[in-house]
């Protein structure tokens, strides 16, 4: 019992990580149709200009989030203008799938040839420090990057509640052809929508590059994992990606503690397949889209 | 269109012709050795196209099977002696129909979803693939690899076994994909591709079609798989379930043409040349994959619709213009109206075009 709550516990501060690089991922998907697969490489992107940031010049990567979020907003962007935006929009999404996959791998590319292929990790003084409450173990970091992203969210859901850009991307969400007509540059919106997306991810990556150690192909892991959230919660929805990260981080934190940790990479494709099973357009997704 | 018609099959018996004989000029082995591997890609991209190119579900879960079928035949042979060297190729069609029966719940399952969410389901089953053979140390032999019995074929002409094997599977791969073209499976598979509630509306099987597409199409890919681990002797999981190996012949098909006859293979053929190329003229894995990459990005965005397509366009506006000179010949007057007809649709690949393009 005590070691299921204690993973019960991990899971939760965990899932908080997820939930904001799925949150970014669900976001690019809602403006655009597309399945951003270069996400996780942007994670592991934002995890290595952290590093760097804090192997050079010594700052924390708390502290180097708002430097590492400029940068990979600049970089998504970039891509979006460069690779998503020439794609004919009659197969936009098929091809926007093969399109942000070779992004992955070239950013992979390029991180291999600047960091190599070796393991790093970012070693703060804190990274081991915990806390015990009631004889459960809660270690600093991840507490802290739970909070973090829980702050991180709210930002977002701020920007996205409270402010005009927010609803110009909510009307792009809800219905293209409307939100142009009443004067929504749904270009424009589009590529602030994806730098905005990889923003989170570069949040998510200095935290992500704290608590575990990551290379270059580290992406791969990750992105299979942020596609099952973002399924799970449904396409689109930011609410959904949140509660997919919490119901996929805390059941596989179970089977890892009650069965055994090898299973537990297998969890999040079973909760998967079982949703699909069940609800195919995920918790809180729309069925009138066509994808589904 | 007879005349049409025999040339397709006339080129079909050169192509095969040629490479058949290939070996014969005494080759030198890194030579053969790439014509394994592009005929190995040639084959999954024409599987591949099957699934993704007819049936328009972009499996990117190809290489899970692949490391099936590679595993199935390293294990089998962990157990039982290789007497002539051939056993592994008798056992492929087992393999083959063995990966089929795994990945038939899997596709009932993941088939639920179309295009994009299929895309990222199948991807989900490749990375939780690898992650298994990674884990399963017992069975798979987990990051050390499990190893096959060499074959006892004569180092002169090595290559030559595997190459006829792999030889007769793209015969096999294309015949499949040909017959299945002038056939109900292939407008069927049409059918589902363009709209797939209307299909099943109007008495389209769509489940039943839409599986055999999967279940061929992966069966294939393991059969491939099989061929490799034998070729290769030794697997690791990253590379038997390799992200790459899905990539690269999804890459071919688009390249090539999906939905056509001759797109995957060309598009292998032309893509596994480079990749050598830039394999050995960029010796570091890391460059090789930027330069992979923009490759991919570069075809992506300035040939989506890949080789074959582009060019048939190309001679459907020059017979239609030599049909427009000459009005009076018979059996022309239809053509140009089905042409026109062809180019105006909003995809290339709608069943009209594709009747005419399994004949280029």
């Amino acid at each position: 019992m005590h070691a299921l709550i204690q993973g019960i516990i991990l899971g939760i501060l965990t899932a908080g990580v997820y939930a904001l690089m799925a949150s970014g991922q669900t976001l690019i998907f809602g403006i655009m149709k597309v399945v951003n697969l270069a996400q996780g490489a942007m994670v592991i992107l934002g995890a290595y200009l952290a590093f760097q940031l804090f192997t050079s010049f010594g700052i924390d990567p708390f502290l180097a989030i708002p430097i590492t979020t400029v940068a990979l907003f600049v970089v998504g962007v970039l891509v979006q203008l460069l690779f998503l935006r020439p794609l004919r929009s009659d197969d936009r999404s098929e091809l926007s799938l093969l399109v942000t996959f070779a992004v992955a791998l070239l950013l992979e590319g390029i991180m291999s040839v600047i960091w190599s292929t070796s393991d790093r990790s970012i070693n703060t003084h804190y990274a081991n420090s915990s806390w015990t409450v009631f004889g459960y173990q809660i270690t600093l970091v991840r507490l802290w990057a739970f909070l973090l992203s829980l702050f991180a969210l709210g930002l977002l859901y701020l920007l996205l509640n409270r402010t005009r850009f927010g609803r110009a991307i909510r009307a792009s969400v809800q219905n293209p052809e409307s939100a142009t007509l009443l004067g929504v540059q749904s270009e424009r919106v589009s590529a602030i929508g994806f730098g905005l997306g990889a923003a989170t991810a570069a949040a998510a990556g200095s935290v992500y590059g704290l608590l575990y150690p990551f290379n270059s192909g580290s992406h791969y892991d990750l992105i299979s994992r942020l596609l099952s959230i973002v399924i799970l919660g449904g396409l689109g929805s930011v609410g959904g990606a949140v509660i997919g990260a919490l119901v996929i981080s805390v059941s596989s934190a179970i089977v890892a503690s009650a069965i055994s940790p090898i299973w537990s990479e297998m969890t999040f494709f079973i909760v998967l397949l079982l949703v699909l099973l069940v609800r195919p357009r995920g918790l809180f997704g729309t069925a009138a889209r066509g994808a589904i | 269109m007879r005349s049409v018609r025999g040339i397709g099959q006339a080129r079909a018996a050169v192509f095969f012709a040629v490479l058949a004989m290939l070996p014969a000029f005494n080759l030198a082995h890194w030579v053969l050795n790439m014509l394994v591997f592009t005929l190995m890609y040639a084959v999954m991209a024409s599987a591949w196209n099957l699934l993704g190119g007819f049936a328009g579900y972009p499996s990117l879960g190809h290489a899970a099977f692949f490391g099936v079928g590679a595993y199935a035949v390293t294990l089998w042979f962990q157990h039982h002696g290789i007497h002539s060297g051939y056993e592994p190729f008798f056992l492929l069609p087992v393999i083959g129909i063995g990966a089929a029966i795994v990945g038939l719940p899997i596709a009932a399952i993941a088939m639920r979803t179309r295009s994009d969410v299929f895309a990222i389901v199948t991807i989900t089953l490749l990375f939780v693939a690898q992650t298994l053979a990674f884990n399963l140390r017992s069975i798979t032999g987990g990051a050390q690899g499990a190893s096959i019995a060499i074959p006892p074929f004569s180092a002169a002409t090595f290559e030559r076994p595997f190459y006829d094997v792999l030889l007769v599977l793209l015969a096999v791969a294309m015949g499949l994909t040909w017959a299945s073209m002038r056939s109900k499976v292939g407008l069927s598979l049409a059918a589902v591709r363009a709209d797939e509630d209307k299909a099943a509306g109007i008495g389209v099987r769509v489940q039943a079609v839409k599986l055999l597409a999967f279940c061929v199409s992966v069966g294939l890919t393991a059969m491939v798989g099989a061929v490799w681990a034998y070729y290769v002797g030794f697997i690791y999981p990253q590379f038997a379930i390799d992200p790459l190996i899905t990539i690269a012949i999804v890459l071919m098909t688009f390249l090539g043409g999906r939905a056509t006859l001759w797109g995957p293979v060309i598009g292998a053929f032309i893509l596994e040349l480079a990749q050598q190329y830039f394999a050995y003229s960029l010796g570091g894995s890391q460059y090789y994959l930027i330069a992979y990459a923009l490759v991919f990005l570069v075809v992506m965005l300035l040939m989506p619709r890949g080789i074959v397509p582009s060019i048939q366009e190309r001679l459907r506006h020059r017979r239609r213009r030599r049909v427009v000179d000459a009005p009076t010949s018979t059996g022309g007057a239809a053509q140009p109206v089905r042409a026109e007809a062809a180019s105006m649709t909003r995809r290339p690949f709608t069943p009209v075009p594709y009747a005419e393009g399994d004949r280029a």
